[in-house]
């Protein structure tokens, strides 16, 4: 079960890792489930590069195709991979170390 | 890639496991160091609850009550809607060692199975453990 999970943290991170996926998934993020064409209109990408992109994050399963206006197709973030990232960064962002460094320090003074 | 699914750290605390118990384990022990309130109900399958003047809360569901050796609780994932089901597990072990205490604290379940997908912007505190172990410290210093 473990290396599924991984899977999907790892394919959330590569996604996040390139610029143009990672401006795509927040412009999703921000402004709702949008086409093809309203993220070119948004963002400094071609609509080519943008449907490419967005039929990538899809087979991914970061995000989901459903029926839009004028028989466009739009997109949405699924949320169940970014929980799961979510999950690994929850567990980075305990930050023990630093303050544990800090607590020695003040323990010696 | 491995998922970080267990956090362990250990600090040695120059006051006796009773003291440490006692601000690990009452209301205004975890509403000093913690949170700045707080509500315990200390029995296995009793609630805490921590609030902070920013204006966010934990509910804790506790586990373990071992006197003065073992605490734990379960509580919600930061990031993760608040109905989420997912909760990591957080125990404390403390040992006399001298006239002090080691104190250890685990958390487990962070790479736990996802049982649903809700909405949700991410929000978390990044402060987190390590701000508490050290007003923890703050805290036993100045009783």
């Amino acid at each position: 079960m473990l290396p599924d999970k991984e899977a999907i943290a790892e394919q959330v991170f590569v996604a996040l890792a390139d610029p143009s996926r990672r401006s795509i998934l927040a412009a999703l993020a921000s402004g709702g489930p949008a086409t093809a064409t309203d993220l070119a209109q948004r963002l400094p990408i071609t609509r080519q590069a943008i449907a490419k992109h967005l039929g990538l994050l899809a087979d991914a399963g970061l995000v989901t195709p459903e029926p839009g206006e004028r028989r466009r197709v739009r997109y949405r973030l699924r949320s169940a991979p970014m929980q799961v990232a979510q999950q690994f960064l929850a567990a980075l962002a305990r930050d023990w170390d630093g303050r544990l460094d800090a607590l020695k320090d003040h323990l010696n003074q | 890639m491995a998922f970080p699914d267990r956090i362990e750290r250990s600090v040695e605390i120059e006051h006796p496991p009773a003291k440490v118990w006692s601000a690990l384990t009452t209301a205004e022990g975890l509403g000093s160091w913690f949170g700045n309130q707080a509500t315990i109900d200390l029995r296995p399958g009793g609630l805490a609850q921590m609030t902070w003047t920013e204006g966010h809360k934990a509910d804790m569901r506790i586990e373990r009550v071992e006197e003065p050796n073992v605490f734990g609780f379960t509580w919600h994932i930061y990031g993760l809607p608040d109905d989420d089901p997912r909760r990591t597990y957080v125990e404390f072990t403390l040992e006399p060692v001298g006239a002090g205490t080691r104190l250890t604290v685990t958390e487990t379940g962070f790479a736990q199975l996802p049982q649903d997908a809700h909405e949700k912007a991410f929000e978390g505190n990044t402060n987190g453990w390590a701000s508490e172990l050290g007003e923890l410290v703050d805290y036993l210093n100045a009783a």
